[in-house]
Formats: structure tokens, C-alpha cells, sequence
């Protein structure tokens, strides 16, 4: 009892205590609401836009889960070519680190450029784009350092390489899979931000953000970003659970 | 009873950037049908090519291996394997575990089947009521036991065993010899046993074979007429000693030459 109380207890009580201090400050700052906003300035600013918050929150969610997923299925992809090849490990590796060196705020306005008006789909790319790179990365380490003798066990029974990448080599991925895979949550959301920001187009969060930045409204503003954190908590821990279904096996057992 | 493994002559050199590294030379063994050959010789000698020469899994530069009177040219599926590592899968449960080679050997055996036969191994071995445990909740003895039963499952004609109590403490691997023992009049199979210990050598093996050092050829070979499942005691046996002093000596002989080699 004593535990499940703590989880829940201590953690509120530690958002409390940060809250409050935040605003103690503004009020012994003696802040404007136009330079700073404090926490109880936070709920009004929500309320006053509360229909907007749920559709550019539901848009941002579904650009970034759809980023997301293409990330998956490409990012997979790609660790798998560059883990079971060294070839095209040796041949993809300096591409990949190279486009992941580049800062994706300057794609932005590129893929603007090239898809004008193709909002939806350029914020989509963005996100994907941002996000793979972690996750090409952990499948192609988690495939190549594959033990030898799991290979054999298989190998000497005459399995094709298929049949060992499937029984053995993916499911022993899985926990680093998951592992990047929190990374590119948080990193779609960027990618997703970064579009809705730099390149308005009247839709999602980040659109509605740049509105309150142009009046100064602080309040708006950070009310914005903690719908974007509150977003973000509810994608990690959704990505927790496919977690705990697919990889718990890797949980150590507190004994 | 013919020779159910048999060597010929195995040369083997691996390919690397300062030229052909040599690992085998001539090399000769012969195993006889339902026996136990235990090959020792000094570390980095080429043993594990060895197994992997007979597995199917690689193919000799010059020489024959043969199984059951047929030239190794491709992997087969009466082959089980057990290595150091057990290399259990963590995501599946003990019996599913054992299960594995069945899945790819005897992929239309009704599930019933597959898991009873795993059930009938893990009990021989002691595992009885494990079956669903996860690897990680096993000691290490026990996940070399799961990981014999693994290799077993399909009946092969021969089994592999690539130093599979080399990590154990002494006391169960001196466990697992006996459940070898054991396993061995239930489970009759034609054993290669790689190994680094001399005692493990003379009370599993029915002969002994000493490689030379790197590269590795049979340099002495010795029978031990001893029918099993043999006592440990077997093991302070006078003839044991006498047996065990010879291979030390030849040992020592085999790292001799590597040093003079190298």
C-alpha cells in the first residue's frame, strides 16, 4: 500500500511544490502577464481558446503519429538492410549520419518549397524525417551484434536466413527497438512543431503558439506548451505499453 | 558399428588481410557410431572450427568430412548443437525453448507432440516444473541443462558440444558430466565434445582426441573402454590417473610446438 502511495503521492506533490514556485516568483517579480505568465494565469488562457486546443491537438497528434509510424516501417527497414549487409551498412552509414547531421529546421523550408501548400503532407515528412534516424540506427546494431552461436543453433539445422531473422534476430531487437523508439516519439513532435511554426498554414499547435507569440501573450503561450508536454507524456506512455506487451520479457524482475 | 563421423584429412586456413591463417592440417578423427569423443587441445587451436566443419556450417579447404557415410556439404537437420553460452531465447519460456529446432525440423508435428517430447527431455535433465519459467529465472547449471534438452529435441544422430560446461563451477559441472551420463542411455547419440578439461575428457569420452597446437592435427588419440553411465568415482581410479597424467603430457607437448611455431 504503502509503495503505491508514493508513486502517486510524491510525484503530484513534487509538480505542486514546482508550481508554486513558479508562481511565487512572477508575483514577487511583480511580472506583467505581457512579459511572463504564471500557472494560475495558465487554466483562463486554456479556457478562452478551448475549442482551438482540441483540434490543433488532435491535428498535431495524428501529423506526428503518422511521422511516427512512417519512421517505423522505414527506419526498421533500413536497420535491417544495414545490420544484415555490411555492404550497405558500410555504403548507408555516412548518408544517414550526414542527413541526420543536417539541423532540420533549415529542411522546413525546403520541403515547402517543394510541396507548396501540401501542409499535411510536409509536416508528416518533417516528423518522419526527424525520427528514423534513432530508430534505422538500434534495429541495425541490435541485428549485427547478433551473437554467432544464435545464428548456429538454427543455421546448423539448415534454417534459411529468413527463418532466423524472424524466430531469433527481431524478436532479440525488440528492447533496443523500444528503447529508440521513445527517442522518436519525442523527436516527431519536434519535427512536427518545427513545420507548424516555421511554415504556418493555420493548423495545429504549433500554429496556434505562433499566434501567441506575435500578441505577446504569455499565457497563451505556455498554456500551448504544456498541451504539447501533455501530448507528448500521453505518446511516450502509450509507446511504455506496446513496451510492456511486446518486450517485457526484457524487464528484469525487481528480486 | 561403422564410423558414424569421420574426418579426412581436414585442412582449413581462414582468410585474413595478412594472408591465409592456417587453423587445421591434416587432420584425422573417426567417431564410431553411439560413441563420445572428447577433443582437447591448447586454446585458440581451431576446436571450434572443428564443430563448425562438422555442422555444415563451414567447408574445409582441402579434405572430407562425412556423416552417416554421406560427404557434409550442405547443413542437416540431425545435427543438435550445445555451446558455452546457452544462448537460450529470453522472450520465450523454457519448454518453448527446447520446442525451437523442432519448429524448423518437424514444422507439421502437432504442438501436442513437440511439447510433450521437450516435457520428457526437461524431466530426464531435472527440469521438471520449469517448464514455464523464463531463461532469466534459471541459474546458469539449469539454462545449460534447458539448452542439452534444446539440442536433443529432435533426435539427432550427432550432437555437438562446444565446451557446454566450461562456464559452470565445478560442482555442477560435475553435475551435468552425470546428467550426461544419463541422458546418454535414453538419448543414444555420436558425441563430439570440445573441452579444456582433462578430467571432463576421460569420464565423458569413450576416446580422446589431442590436437596439436595452431595449426591444429591429431596428434594423439585415446581410447577409454569404459562402458557408461559411469560412477565420478570412476574418475580416482587408479587407470584414470595414469590416463589423465598421459594427456597432460601430451598437452604440454601440443602447446610445446605452438610456442616453438609462434
Amino acid at each position: 500500500m504503502s509503495i503505491s502511495w508514493q508513486k502517486v503521492l510524491v510525484p503530484i506533490i513534487a509538480m505542486a511544490v514546482l508550481l508554486a514556485a513558479w508562481e511565487a516568483l512572477v508575483w514577487y517579480m511583480g511580472w506583467p502577464k505581457f512579459k511572463m505568465a504564471a500557472p494560475s494565469d495558465l487554466w483562463p488562457a486554456y479556457l478562452r481558446f478551448q475549442d482551438l486546443f482540441w483540434i490543433y491537438g488532435w491535428q498535431t497528434l495524428w501529423r506526428t503519429v503518422a511521422g511516427l509510424m512512417l519512421a517505423v516501417v522505414f527506419g526498421t527497414l533500413i536497420g535491417m538492410i544495414m545490420g544484415l549487409s555490411r555492404i550497405m551498412n558500410d555504403a548507408l552509414y555516412p548518408i544517414l549520419v550526414g542527413f541526420n547531421a543536417i539541423p532540420k529546421a533549415t529542411v522546413v523550408p525546403v520541403v515547402a518549397l517543394m510541396f507548396v501548400g501540401q501542409h499535411d503532407f510536409n509536416t508528416i515528412l518533417i516528423a518522419f524525417l526527424i525520427s528514423f534516424f534513432p530508430i534505422a540506427v538500434s534495429v541495425a546494431i541490435g541485428l549485427s551484434t547478433l551473437e554467432p552461436e544464435y545464428r548456429d543453433i538454427l543455421r546448423s539445422l539448415g534454417a534459411s536466413r529468413f527463418t532466423v531473422f524472424w524466430k531469433i534476430a527481431l524478436p532479440k531487437t525488440l528492447p533496443e527497438f523500444f528503447g529508440a523508439l521513445k527517442v522518436a516519439v519525442t523527436l516527431a513532435f519536434i519535427g512536427t512543431n518545427l513545420v507548424e511554426i516555421i511554415t504556418p498554414h493555420g493548423r495545429g499547435l504549433g500554429h496556434l503558439f505562433q499566434s501567441a507569440q506575435i500578441n505577446s501573450d504569455f499565457p497563451l503561450m505556455f498554456a500551448v506548451l504544456i498541451a504539447l508536454a501533455a501530448l507528448g507524456i500521453f505518446l511516450y506512455y502509450i509507446v511504455v505499453a506496446l513496451e510492456r506487451i511486446f518486450a517485457g520479457w526484457a524487464e528484469r524482475s525487481p528480486t | 558399428m561403422g564410423n558414424l563421423i569421420e574426418i579426412k584429412g581436414v585442412t582449413h586456413a581462414y582468410k585474413t588481410k595478412a594472408g591465409p591463417f592456417p587453423v587445421l592440417r591434416e587432420l584425422d578423427i573417426a567417431i564410431p557410431e553411439g560413441s563420445f569423443c572428447a577433443v582437447v587441445g591448447p586454446s585458440g587451436c581451431g576446436k571450434s572450427t572443428l564443430t563448425r566443419l562438422i555442422a555444415g556450417l563451414m567447408f574445409p579447404d582441402q579434405g572430407e568430412v562425412w556423416l552417416h557415410g554421406e560427404l557434409v556439404r550442405s547443413p542437416r537437420k540431425t545435427v543438435g548443437m550445445a555451446f558455452q553460452n546457452p544462448v537460450l531465447l529470453e522472450w520465450r519460456t523454457i519448454l518453448q525453448n527446447v520446442i525451437l529446432p523442432l519448429e524448423i525440423v518437424a514444422p507439421r508435428m502437432p504442438k501436442r507432440d513437440k511439447e510433450a517430447r521437450a516435457r520428457e527431455l526437461l524431466a530426464l535433465v531435472g527440469l521438471e516444473g520449469f517448464e514455464n519459467k523464463r531463461p532469466s529465472e534459471l541459474s546458469g547449471g539449469m539454462r545449460q541443462r534447458a539448452s542439452l534438452c534444446r539440442s536433443l529435441v529432435h533426435r539427432p544422430d550427432v550432437l555437438i558440444l562446444d565446451e557446454p560446461f566450461g562456464a559452470l563451477d565445478a560442482f555442477t559441472r560435475e553435475d551435468l558430466w552425470q546428467t550426461m551420463h544419463e541422458l546418454r542411455v535414453k538419448e543414444p547419440v555420436t558425441a563430439v565434445l570440445i573441452t579444456h578439461d582433462l578430467r571432463e575428457s576421460v569420464y565423458l569420452g569413450d576416446q580422446v582426441v589431442v590436437l596439436s597446437g595452431r595449426p591444429a592435427t591429431t596428434q594423439y588419440v585415446m581410447e577409454i573402454p569404459i562402458p557408461g553411465p559411469r560412477p565420478l568415482e570412476m574418475l580416482y581410479t587408479p587407470e584414470s590417473v595414469e590416463r589423465l597424467a598421459v594427456l597432460r603430457r601430451q598437452i604440454q607437448i601440443a602447446q610445446g610446438r605452438a610456442e616453438e611455431e609462434a
